[in-house]
């Protein structure tokens, strides 16, 4: 191979790898993103579980946080990425005896991270529910609205704001997790930052460059997060 | 008499019969009811004596490997985060802005990568690292996972040990300045003890966290837990690989959970009204 100079490693097109590692980042852009709502979703449904008054509802919650935030990330997403076909081809055996099932790596890897991500994010909802005191739940029912009223008219703008800062931890430490997905073989950033570190033997100038994108993307998230807030307190002040 | 046991509020009658939270509680314990006795079942019927005589004693050495990885690469990062820490704190904006840095790093790129870029990425400067000697060390893929972690871990802890220190009331320097201790006795004698309570659950958290995540050191070839759990899946395809080491790991974070905390409630003893 006749040596290349780092920046045509670098360009754009069939000699550089720009374009491969572009690609890789809006795969791990949007895996990030598929999970968010998912992962938030079960997450309160976890933290409404955990502070019921039901005691089996709070035992069922507590093992779903213990079981998914004791194990590995890593660990669980092989689990699930060669346990899951295996349950399937099972149950569809009955079906159909000559089927074959393939998870496919983006949809195994955002199911992992959705189920990762609502653990973690239950508890910082947990601690946003015992945050709201209990007179705005009575002050929603005294003007008649339902359980479901109060909730999403009362509690739920509360709840969020409250949550915010932890939720923006949850959503770095899921924008990192999303790395993990490449060992499954997703061809997300590291993935396509290790092809190309393979094929051309500048293993350390690629894998540079897939930190710096990690750290772009925590970078701008973070300037994301901190405009939303702004928004957010802006609001709380026009009351 | 009369007047005051109508004003007098009651508690609300205990729910009975099965309202609808009810009913969904019930119905999801008995799924991880089945859940956990399926994987009991599964583990009983797939029981495979071979397989448990070849992989039983490499799990195990696996999680020797696992543990002292971790255990070596907490302390180096212990000792690593004491001057990323005072640069953290300093007032000098350069060694400040350079520990900001450092942290900003090792906690905004994921573990993944800044353990490839070690074990592959020095790889490139081989001959620099031969010539003073370093390549022997960074040949090893132990080394290198412990190595990225204490790294990384060192950014960690050092917030950890700043938060602490800081969550510390700024009057106790005062206090201990006015009886004419000097610094480092201030901070042996009166911080350090009022910080570490705060800072031990942090610390456990990382500790947890530390092995959650060198499961991570078998994709670089390392043989700890994870990597025998691999090898055993590659060689023989069988699913209870990965679940007898889901079940280890889980038995080793909630061990570590609650001795944290029973320790905690120990230190704690002296706070308690």
């Amino acid at each position: 191979m006749p040596a290349q100079s780092i920046w045509t490693l670098l360009s754009w097109g069939p000699d550089g790898w720009s374009d491969d590692i572009a690609y890789g980042v809006i795969v791990t852009v949007l895996l990030a993103l598929a999970t968010l709502p998912i992962g938030l979703t079960i997450g309160f449904f976890i933290a409404l579980g955990k502070q019921s008054e039901e005691p089996s509802l709070r035992l069922a919650a507590n093992i779903y946080t213990t079981v998914f935030r004791g194990l590995p990330e890593l660990v669980t997403l092989f689990l699930f990425f060669f346990g899951m076909p295996i349950l399937l081809q099972h149950l569809i055996r009955y079906f159909r005896p000559d089927a074959t099932i393939d998870v496919n790596s983006f949809v195994a890897g955002m199911i992992v991270l959705a189920l990762i991500f609502s653990s973690y994010a239950s508890e910082v909802f947990l601690s946003a529910f015992r945050a709201i005191p209990k007179g705005q739940y009575e002050g929603g029912y005294a003007i008649g609205l339902s359980y479901a009223q109060t909730m999403r008219l009362v509690i739920l703008p509360q709840l969020l704001r409250i949550a915010f800062p932890g939720l923006e931890n949850c959503w770095l430490s899921l924008l990192k997790d999303t790395s993990l997905v490449s060992v499954v073989g997703l061809a997300e950033t590291l993935r396509n930052a290790g092809v190309a570190a393979r094929v051309t033997k500048h293993s350390f100038l690629f894998y540079g460059v897939a930190a710096l994108v990690f750290l772009a993307l925590a970078i701008v998230s973070s300037f994301a997060t901190s405009a939303i807030l702004r928004s957010l307190g802006k609001r709380e002040a026009q009351r | 008499m009369s007047a005051t046991a109508i004003l007098v509020e009651r508690p609300p009658p205990r729910a009975r019969g099965w309202p609808r939270g009810r009913i969904v509680g019930y119905a999801l314990v008995c799924f991880w009811i089945a859940f956990g006795l399926g994987i009991v079942a599964y583990l009983f019927f797939a029981w495979n004596a071979p397989f448990f005589a070849k992989y039983a004693p490499a799990y195990l050495r696996g999680l020797g490997v696992t543990l002292s990885l971790v255990a070596i690469s907490m302390v180096l990062g212990a000792v690593l985060s004491l001057p990323v820490a005072y640069g953290r704190m300093s007032r000098n904006r350069i060694l400040s802005g350079l520990a900001y840095c450092y942290v900003y790093f090792f906690r905004g790129t994921p573990l993944l990568v800044q353990t490839f870029l070690v074990y592959y990425g020095l790889g490139s400067f081989r001959p620099q690292l031969q010539m003073i000697g370093l390549w022997d060390f960074f040949k090893d893929a132990f080394n290198c996972g412990v190595f990225a972690f204490a790294l990384n871990t060192a950014a960690y802890q050092a917030e950890i040990l700043r938060g602490a220190i800081e969550s510390v009331h700024k009057g106790q320097w005062e206090g201990a300045a006015s009886l004419g201790l000097h610094k480092l006795q201030t901070l042996r004698k009166i911080i350090l003890p009022q910080a570490l309570i705060v800072a031990l659950r942090p610390y456990g958290n990382e500790l947890i966290l530390m092995v959650k995540a060198s499961a991570i050191v078998a994709i670089i070839t390392v043989y700890d837990l994870m990597g025998n759990a691999k090898l055993a899946f590659a060689n023989s395809f069988d699913i209870q690989a990965y679940i007898w080491v889901a079940l280890v790991y889980l038995v080793m974070v909630e061990l570590l959970r609650h001795a944290i905390e029973w320790i905690e409630r120990r230190i704690t003893i002296h706070l308690k009204r």
